[in-house]
C-alpha cells in the first residue's frame, strides 16, 4: 500500500513544505508516516518513499539506518526510552532503569511478553531537570514522561494495557 | 584561461590554476600528500583526515588589505590546527608543509585510527600489493598499534553487494569513495552507508544488488581491499600479473584497457587473462570502464575457440592444413568471380577489414558490412572534429542523443554525456520511450517509432529547443538504431548531419555526428569502404561467400536459409558458431588478446591494441589469413606485419594520411595522475604508456565543402488497430557471442523479453512476467513480458541479440 | 525581576496569541517590516551585541550581515535540535513562550530577505513540533505570516521539520544535510551557510534562544539590551542547571551572574549539602572545572569562564559533587559521543570507539595507569583533527578530567596496579 493512498492529506501537506525540486527533504517526515502503524519501516515502505521522491531505495535505507528514531525491525508497540545520560544519571536514572527492568522482568532492549513495551536506554532527551524520565515512542507519536518513579511507570503501563 | 596561482609546497615553488586543491597541486609538483577519501574525480569531502598538512597564508594588514612585509618577505601566518590538503584550495603566496613533525604526526595519527578497525590480513587480501592503506601505513603510519587487537570489531568478511561486487565489511575504511562515485559520477546512488559512527557500513538495496553498469570502477578507487570483483577476487596477486595495453571490443566507445595476464596451472600452464582494467585516456574513457567491458572478456578463452583450419569432407568438417584450406577457399572464390562476396563485421580490426576490402576490390567481388545500421559514410563527412573531448563539454554546449539508449549501448558515453549535462551542457534526448538519460536532459523529445528523422527535421523549425541548439557553442549529436533498420538509420544520420550543417556545428572540435554502432569497429569498416547491404538474403544466395567475424546463421533464420543456398561458404572466426557448422571451410582466427591491431571508435579515434596472451592453437590473425587466401588467388596483400598493413592503409585512405603505429602509440601527460606509484591517489586504473590513439579529422574539417547525401525515405511501418509493430532495441548484456560465455553475467542477461504498453498487455490478457509467443516473418519465439508505460500501445520492443532475429521494425503477432 | 525570555513565568497564557499580542507581541515584527529596512534591522541586532546562544557565541548581527546577496533565494533556519546533554532551555521557550521565538525568527527572515524559514527540531520534540504547527497556523490566520505582511510586499512562511535522533544534527551543516533529506553529516566548511546553506543557498542558522532575544531588542533598542549583562556578553542568558543540585531547571539571568549565585541562590544548593567538586558549564561537551571558592565567585560570561579553562557554550551547567568520581563521568560522556559520532571522519569515529574501550576498562577497575595515559594520548591525538566540533567536544571532559582530577584516576586503576 502506498503512503499516498493511505495518508493522502498528510503526504500532500508534507510535500508542500519543501520546494518542488527539493522534495527529497520530505524523506524524514514520510518515514515517520510509514512507521506510524507498525512501529517500524519495512522494505516496501522504503521502496514506496524512494519512488515518490525519485531517490534510490538505498538512499532511503541509509537515512533509516542513520537516525535512531527510525526502526527497521518490529519491537513492542511502545518503546519506552529511558534517558540514562550524564545529567539524568546524576539524578538516579541508572537505578531507575534497573528497577524498571526488575519490575517488568525484562532486560534493556527486550520486550514484555505481551508485546506492549520494549525497554531502551537512550541519550539525553532535554529534560535533565526532570529526571528520572523517559519518552514513549508509539503509534501516537512521542510523549515525554518526567519526574517518574517506578510505581508511576507501572501505572502508566497498566493504563496502556487498558487502551490496547 | 584560468588565473595561475603560485604557492610553495615543502619549499618548492608551484604554479597551478586558481581553485586547485592543495592535495592536487602537490601531486602536480610530484609531492605525495597521503589521501584516502580524496579522489581527483570526486568532490572534496575531507572525511578521512589523512591529508593533514600545515598551511600558512600571507598575513594581511586589516586596514590596507595589503600583505604584511617582515624582513622584506611577506609575513606568513600559520593556522594553529593542521588543515586538510584535500579541501583547501591554493592561494597566492600560500606556504604548505607536508613533512613537518606536526604534519607527520597528524598523518600517523590518522593511520593509527584507521588501523584500529582494519584487519591486518594483508597476506590474504586481494588488494595486497596494490593497497593504498598498506602502502601509506608503511610510509606514514605508526610502527606499531597501541590498540588491543582483541577489541577489534569483527564483521562479515564476504558480503555480495550484487553478483559482481563483493564487500569485506572489516576492511572498509568508510572513505565513501564508492558511494560518491556512484552518486556523483555514475548518477546511480545504489550504494549507501547504513547506520552511523563506528557501525557505519556499505550497503546496496537495489534489485538486482548494486544495480549499476559502472560497479567495477568502485573496486579500482576503493583504497583498501573492501571491494573486489566476483571475477577476480582470490584469482591472483597483483604482483604476479603482467600488463598489456588493449582496447575494449564491446562497443564503439573504444575504452582503453589493460589486460592483466598470468601463467596458470589451472589453465594447463597457459598464460590467461585474469582481469581487465581501465587504462587512462581522458578523451575516451577517462579512468573508467563499464562492467560489460570489464567482465565479458571471457569469450576469448571459450572452450569453443577454433584452433585448426577445417575443410568439409564427406559432409563433415575435418582438420586440414592451412595450405590446403586456404587453397580450397581461394579456388572456390576465384571460380565465383562476380559472385564472390565478403561479409565481415565490425568485430575485426582495421587491418583485417582493409585486407578484406582490398581482396574484394582486386578479385572483383563485393565487400558487405554485416550490420543493420547505416550512416557511416556520413560520419566520415561530418563526424566529430579532431580534438573532440566530451569531457570538456559543459555550459554553453549542447548534446543531442537520438534513437539511442546510451546506457545500454555505450555506457561510458552515457557517463560522459551525463557529466557534460552536470557541468551545464544542454542535453536533448529524443527517443520513443523513457531511458535513463532522460533524468539529466533539459529537453526530452518523445516521438513515435518511425518518426526519428521527422523529429530531427523538426528541430530546424523555430522552437525553444532549436534555439538552444543553434545558440550552443558546440554541438555533438549521437544517433543510434533504436527501433530502426538500415534504411531508417541511414535516413536518420542524414537528417542529423543536415541539421548540424545548417546550424554550423560541423568541422570543429566538439562538434559533429557520432554513430552509436553495434560493434567496436563498425566505424573502421566504413572507413575502409565496407557498407551494409539492404537485401542481405539476396546478396548471399547462390554466391561464394567469405564470412569473417560474423554469425549470420545463428542470428537469423532467413540468412541461414540464404546461406544454405550459397555456392560456397568460407567462415573465419575465433569461435565455433552456427555459421561455422554449415561452412565448407573454416579458418581459426586469433582473438584480439593474442595479436596487435587497431580499432576506430565511434568518435573516429584510431587506437592500438597489443598481443597479451599466446595464440590458441594454430589460429592466425585475420589480415594474415586473408592475405594467404589472396595470394592463392593471385592478389598480393601484406600478410606478415600488421603495422605494414596499417601503413598501406594509411597511404591509401585520406583520413588516415600520416598515421603510423608509432604515432598511435604516443602519449602525453594526463590529469589526474594515475598508475603504479600513485594508487592511493587515482586508484588502480593503469597509466597510459602505450598510446592515446589519434582522432581522424572528418572531411568537413579539411576545408572541403561537404554535401550530405539525402536518403530516400521509405514510409515507416505503422501498426493498425490490433496490430503490433515489433521494433528492435538494444540491451547491454545480451546473448551476443562476445558476451554469452561470461557466466558471471548470466543473471544480468536474463531471458528474451518483449516490452508492451500496459494497454497492449491488457488487451492480450497478460501481465509483466508472463510468457508469450511472438512471431513475425519466419521467426517464432517464447518471450517474457515486460511493461513500459512510456511507449505507445502499438509497439512491442524486442531486444536484439537475445535469440530473436529482428533487424528492423516488423509487424508481429503476440499470443 | 521580570523575564525577557521566560515571560510565561510572569504572564500567564502568553502562549495564546491574543495574550501575547496584548503584551506587546508582534509589535517588533510589524515595526521591522513596515518601518525598517532589512539592513537597519541587522544594524540594531549588531549594535545590541547579541551573541548566538547555540554554543559558539558568535555575534548574531554580524552573521546576518554575511548573507550573500548575489545568490537567491535565502533561507533562515532555527536550530531547535537541543541535544547537548544538560541543555533543556529551547524546549521550555518553544513550549511556553512560542510566539516570541516565532516572532524573532520572522524578524530574522525579514532582515535577510528570506521568504521561507524552517525550524529543525530534534525528533523527540514531536509534541513541541505539533504545538508550534498550531501556533504558526494561528499566526497565519491572524495575518502575521503568509503573503503581503502588514500590507507590504514581504511574505513569509515558517515550517517545522523533525529530526529523528542524532545529536550531530545540532551542528549547523549536518542540520542542513538532514533538512535536505540526507544523512546528518557535517559538511566541509568553508563555505559557511550564509553563502552556501540550505539547498546550496545563502542561509542563516541560529539557535532558538538567539531568535527569542530579537523581538525585545527591536522593540527596546540595542542600548537597552546592552545595559544588561557584561561588556563581553550582553543581555540575558538561559542557564540550564542540572546535576546534583536541589532545584534543577532553567534560570534566566544576566551574563555576569556568578556560579555561586546560580547554584546556591537559584538552584537551592547541592543535594545533601555536599560540596561542589566540579562544574561542566557547557553540558557533556564541556571541560571539567575544578571548583573552589574563587571559581564559584566567577561571573559567567563567555570571556571570563574561558579564564577557568572551559567554554560557557550553551550554558548548560552540570553540577558534580564529591560523591561522584570523574572516571565515571568521562565514561558516561564518551558513551554519549561514541553513540553520536556520525562516522564521517576517522579521528572521531575511531577515536571515540577506542576511548570508550579505555574509559570502560578504567571505570570497571580493570584499567592500568598505562590505559589512562593512552586514553589521554588518544584524546589529544583527536584534537584539532576532526571534521567538526563533535570530535573535539568528546575530548574535553577526558583531557581535563584526567589532567585536573588525577586522584580519581589513581583510585580507579589502583586495583590493577597492586596486582
Ligand atoms: C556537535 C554539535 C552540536 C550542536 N548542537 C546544537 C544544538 O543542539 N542547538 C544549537 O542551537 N546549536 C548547536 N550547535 C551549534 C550550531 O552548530 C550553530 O553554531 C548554532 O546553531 C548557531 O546558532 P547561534 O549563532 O544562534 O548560536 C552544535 C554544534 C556542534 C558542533
Ligand atoms: S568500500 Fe572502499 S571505497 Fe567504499 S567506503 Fe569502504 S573503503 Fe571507501
Ligand atoms: S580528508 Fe583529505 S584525503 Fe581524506
Amino acid at each position: 500500500m502506498s503512503l499516498e493512498k493511505t495518508y493522502p492529506k498528510e503526504v500532500k501537506l508534507i510535500l508542500s513544505k519543501y520546494p518542488a525540486e527539493q522534495k527529497r527533504s520530505a524523506v524524514m517526515p514520510l518515514l515517520y508516516l510509514a512507521q506510524r502503524e507498525e512501529g517500524y519501516i519495512n522494505k516496501a515502505a522504503m521502496q514506496d518513499i524512494a519512488k515518490m521522491l525519485e531517490i534510490t531505495e538505498t538512499e532511503v535505507a541509509s537515512i533509516v539506518g542513520f537516525y535512531t528514531l527510525y526502526h527497521d525491525e518490529k519491537a513492542g508497540k511502545y518503546r519506552m526510552q529511558v534517558c540514562t545520560d550524564l545529567p539524568c544519571a546524576l539524578r538516579g536514572a541508572d537505578e531507575f532503569l534497573n528497577n524498571l527492568c526488575g519490575n517488568l522482568g525484562i532486560k534493556v532492549g527486550e520486550t514484555t511478553a505481551d508485546g506492549l513495551v520494549t525497554l531502551e536506554g537512550v541519550m539525553c532527551l532535554a529534560a535533565c531537570d526532570k529526571a528520572p524520565m523517559f519518552q514513549t515512542q508509539g503509534p501516537d507519536g512521542i510523549k515525554y514522561h518526567e519526574n517518574m518513579t517506578v510505581d508511576r511507570t507501572m501505572e502508566l503501563i497498566e493504563a496502556l494495557k487498558e487502551v490496547n | 584561461m584560468t588565473k595561475q596561482v603560485t604557492l610553495s609546497i615543502n619549499g618548492i615553488s608551484v604554479t597551478v590554476p586558481d581553485g586547485t586543491l592543495i592535495a592536487d597541486a602537490a601531486k602536480m609538483a610530484g609531492i605525495d600528500i597521503p589521501v584516502f577519501c580524496h579522489h581527483p574525480k570526486l568532490e572534496p569531502v575531507g572525511m578521512c583526515r589523512m591529508c593533514l598538512v600545515e598551511v600558512g597564508r600571507p598575513m594581511l594588514d586589516r586596514a590596507t588589505g595589503q600583505a604584511v612585509i617582515e624582513n622584506g618577505q611577506p609575513k606568513i601566518q600559520f593556522m594553529p590546527k593542521l588543515e586538510t590538503a584535500c579541501t583547501n584550495r591554493v592561494s597566492d603566496g600560500m606556504v604548505v608543509m607536508t613533512r613537518t613533525d606536526k604534519a607527520l604526526d597528524g598523518q600517523k595519527g590518522t593511520v593509527e585510527f584507521l588501523l584500529t578497525s582494519h584487519p591486518l590480513d594483508c597476506p590474504v587480501c586481494d588488494k595486497g600489493g596494490e593497497c593504498p592503506l598498506q602502502n601509506l601505513t608503511m610510509a606514514f603510519g605508526p610502527g606499531q598499534s597501541r590498540f588491543i587487537y582483541d577489541e577489534k570489531q569483527h564483521l562479515e568478511k564476504q558480503v555480495p553487494l550484487g553478483e559482481l561486487i563483493w564487500l569485506d565489511r572489516e576492511r572498509c575504511i568508510q572513505c565513501a569513495r564508492c558511494i560518491r562515485f556512484q552518486d556523483e559520477v555514475a548518477g546511480e546512488a545504489v550504494l549507501g552507508f547504513d547506520e552511523r559512527g563506528r557501525n557505519t557500513q556499505i550497503v546496496s538495496l537495489s534489485t538486482p544488488g548494486f544495480d549499476s553498469v559502472f560497479s567495477g570502477n568502485t573496486t579500482d578507487i576503493c583504497p583498501v581491499g573492501a571491494l573486489t570483483t566476483a571475477d577476480f577476487r582470490f584469482g591472483a596477486r597483483p604482483w604476479e600479473l603482467k600488463a598489456q595495453a588493449s582496447i575494449c571490443t564491446q562497443c564503439p566507445v573504444g575504452c582503453n584497457t589493460t589486460l592483466n595476464t598470468r601463467r596458470e596451472a589451472k589453465a594447463g600452464g597457459d598464460v590467461v587473462v585474469k582481469r581487465i582494467m581501465p587504462r587512462q585516456n581522458e578523451e575516451v574513457n577517462e579512468i573508467w570502464l563499464c562492467d560489460k567491458g570489464r567482465f565479458a572478456y571471457h569469450y576469448t578463452e571459450s572452450k569453443k575457440r577454433l584452433t585448426k583450419p577445417l575443410v568439409r569432407k564427406d559432409e563433415k568438417l575435418a582438420r586440414a592444413s592451412w595450405d590446403a584450406a586456404t587453397k580450397f577457399a581461394a579456388e572456390n572464390f576465384s571460380k565465383g568471380k562476380k559472385d564472390f562476396v565478403i561479409l565481415a563485421s565490425g568485430r575485426l580490426a582495421n587491418e583485417d577489414l582493409f585486407n578484406l576490402k582490398s581482396l574484394a576490390d582486386h578479385a572483383g567481388g563485393t565487400a558487405i558490412l554485416y550490420s543493420d545500421m547505416g550512416g557511416g559514410e556520413i560520419t566520415q563527412l561530418v563526424g566529430v572534429g579532431q580534438g573532440t573531448n566530451i569531457g570538456k563539454m559543459g555550459a554553453g554546449d549542447a548534446i543531442l542523443v537520438v534513437a539511442s539508449d546510451l546506457y545500454e549501448e555505450a555506457p561510458i558515453w552515457w557517463l560522459r554525456v551525463k557529466q557534460a549535462a552536470d557541468r551545464g551542457a544542454t542535453l536533448i534526448v529524443a527517443n520513443p520511450r523513457e531511458t535513463k538519460l532522460d533524468r539529466f536532459a533539459k529537453f526530452v523529445i518523445r516521438y513515435a517509432y518511425g518518426d526519428e528523422s521527422k523529429a530531427v527535421n523538426d528541430l530546424s523549425a523555430k522552437s525553444k529547443i532549436s534555439d538552444e541548439f543553434v545558440k550552443a557553442k558546440n554541438v555533438v549529436v549521437f544517433y543510434g538504431n533504436e527501433g530502426l533498420g538500415l534504411n531508417g538509420t541511414s535516413g536518420l544520420a542524414s537528417a542529423c548531419a543536415i541539421l548540424l550543417k545548417e546550424t554550423d556545428h560541423i568541422g570543429k572540435p566538439n562538434n559533429g555526428l557520432v554513430g552509436v554502432w553495434p560493434r567496436a569497429n563498425d566505424q573502421g569498416a566504413w572507413e575502409v569502404g565496407f557498407q551494409p547491404e539492404p537485401d542481405l538474403e539476396k546478396a548471399l544466395k547462390g554466391k561464394s561467400v567469405y564470412i569473417v567475424g560474423a554469425d549470420p546463421v545463428g542470428d537469423d533464420p532467413a540468412l541461414a536459409k540464404a546461406l544454405k543456398g550459397a555456392k560456397f561458404v568460407a567462415v573465419q572466426d575465433i569461435l565455433e558458431t552456427a555459421t561455422t557448422e554449415i561452412a565448407d571451410v573454416v579458418f581459426p582466427a586469433q582473438a584480439y588478446t593474442e595479436r596487435d591491431g587497431t580499432f576506430t571508435s565511434g568518435e573516429r579515434r584510431v587506437q592500438r591494441f597489443y598481443a597479451a596472451v599466446p595464440v590458441k592453437g594454430d589460429a592466425r590473425p585475420d589480415f594474415a589469413i586473408t592475405s594467404q587466401i589472396a595470394r592463392q588467388m593471385g592478389v598480393i596483400l601484406e600478410g606478415s606485419s600488421v603495422s605494414v598493413v596499417f601503413d598501406i592503409l594509411a597511404n591509401s585512405l585520406d583520413a588516415f594520411t600520416d598515421l603510423s603505429y608509432e604515432k598511435l602509440a604516443e602519449t602525453h601527460g594526463q590529469w589526474p595522475i594515475v598508475g603504479r606509484g600513485d594508487l592511493y591517489y587515482g586508484g588502480t586504473t593503469y597509466e597510459n604508456t602505450q598510446g592515446l590513439g589519434v582522432q581522424l579529422a572528418p572531411t568537413a574539417q579539411s576545408g572541403k565543402t561537404v554535401t550530405i547525401p539525402k536518403v530516400r525515405k521509405e514510409a515507416a511501418l505503422r501498426p493498425k488497430e490490433k496490430e503490433l509493430l515489433a521494433v528492435p532495441v538494444n540491451k547491454l548484456y545480451d546473448r551476443g557471442v562476445t558476451v554469452n560465455p561470461a557466466q558471471l553475467l548470466d543473471g544480468r542477461i536474463g531471458e528474451a523479453t518483449v516490452t508492451l504498453h500496459p494497454s497492449a498487455a491488457k488487451n492480450l490478457g497478460v501481465e509483466a512476467g508472463a510468457r508469450v509467443k511472438i512471431s513475425f516473418e519466419g521467426v517464432k519465439a517464447e518471450v517474457v513480458v515486460k511493461i513500459d508505460d512510456t511507449i505507445s500501445a502499438g509497439v512491442a520492443l524486442v531486444p536484439r541479440s537475445m535469440g530473436i532475429a529482428i533487424r528492423e521494425p516488423v509487424l508481429a503477432k503476440v499470443k | 525581576m521580570t523575564h525577557v525570555l521566560l515571560r510565561h513565568r510572569d504572564i500567564p497564557d502568553i502562549n495564546k496569541l491574543d495574550v501575547y499580542k496584548k503584551n506587546g507581541g508582534i509589535d517588533a515584527f510589524k515595526k521591522a517590516v513596515t518601518k525598517m529596512k532589512p539592513t537597519e534591522v541587522i544594524d540594531v541586532v549588531k549594535n545590541s551585541n547579541l551573541r548566538g546562544r547555540g554554543g559558539a557565541g558568535f555575534p548574531t548581527g554580524m552573521k546576518w550581515s554575511f548573507i550573500d546577496n548575489k545568490n537567491w533565494p535565502h533561507y533562515v533556519v532555527a536550530n531547535a535540535d537541543e541535544s547537548e546533554p544538560g541543555t533543556f532551555k529551547d524546549r521550555e521557550l518553544m513550549e511556553s513562550n512560542p510566539f516570541q521565538f516565532l516572532e524573532g525568527l520572522a524578524i530574522a527572515s525579514y532582515a535577510v530577505g528570506a521568504t521561507a524559514a524552517y525550524i529543525y527540531l530534534r525528533g523527540e520534540f514531536w509534541q513541541v513540533a505539533a504545538f508550534l504547527d498550531e501556533k504558526i497556523a494561528e499566526m497565519e490566520k491572524a495575518g502575521y505570516l503568509g503573503d503581503n505582511l502588514f500590507g507590504t510586499e514581504y511574505s513569509l512562511k515558517i515550517f517545522t521539520h523533525l529530526g529523528a535522533g542524532a545529536y550531530i544534527c545540532g551542528e549547523e551543516t549536518a542540520l542542513l544535510e538532514s533538512l535536505e533529506g540526507k544523512r546528518g553529516q557535517p559538511r566541509v566548511r568553508p563555505p559557511f551557510p550564509p553563502s552556501f546553506g540550505l539547498y546550496g543557498k545563502p542561509t542563516i542558522i541560529n539557535n532558538v534562544e538567539t531568535f527569542a532575544n530579537v523581538p525585545p531588542i527591536i522593540t527596546n533598542g540595542a542600548d537597552w539590551y546592552k545595559s544588561m549583562g557584561t561588556a563581553d556578553s550582553a543581555g540575558v542568558k538561559l542557564f540550564s542547571l542540572s546535576g546534583r543540585v536541589r532545584k534543577p531547571g532553567n534560570y534566566e539571568l544576566p551574563f555576569g551572574t556568578t556560579f555561586r549565585q546560580l547554584i546556591y541562590e537559584y538552584g537551592g544548593g547541592v543535594q545533601e549539602g555536599r560540596p561542589v567538586k566540579a562544574i561542566m558549564p557547557a553540558g557533556a561537551s564541556s571541560s571539567l572545572i575544578v571548583v573552589d571558592d574563587k571559581v564559584l565567585d566567577t561571573p559567567m560570561d563567555y570571556a571570563t569562564v574561558r579564564t577557568l579553562g572551559a567554554d560557557l557554550g550553551s550554558a548548560s551547567v552540570i553540577v558534580i559533587d564529591d560523591t561522584v568520581s570523574v572516571d565515571w563521568i568521562i565514561n558516561k560522556t564518551i558513551h554519549f559521543f561514541k553513540h553520536e559520532s556520525c562516522g564521517k571522519c576517522t579521528p572521531c569515529r575511531e577515536g571515540n570507539y577506542w576511548m570508550q574501550h579505555l574509559t570502560e576498562r578504567i571505570h570497571s577497575g580493570d584499567g592500568s595507569k598505562a590505559d589512562v595515559d593512552l586514553l589521554l594520548n588518544v584524546a589529544k591525538q583527536m584534537q584539532g583533527k576532526c571534521l567538526c566540533a563533535l570530535g573535539e567536544f568528546a575530548t574535553m571532559a577526558v583531557v581535563t578530567g584526567i589532567e585536573r582530577f588525577p586522584q580519581d584516576f589513581k583510585k580507579a586503576v589502583k586495583a590493577t596496579e597492586h596486582a
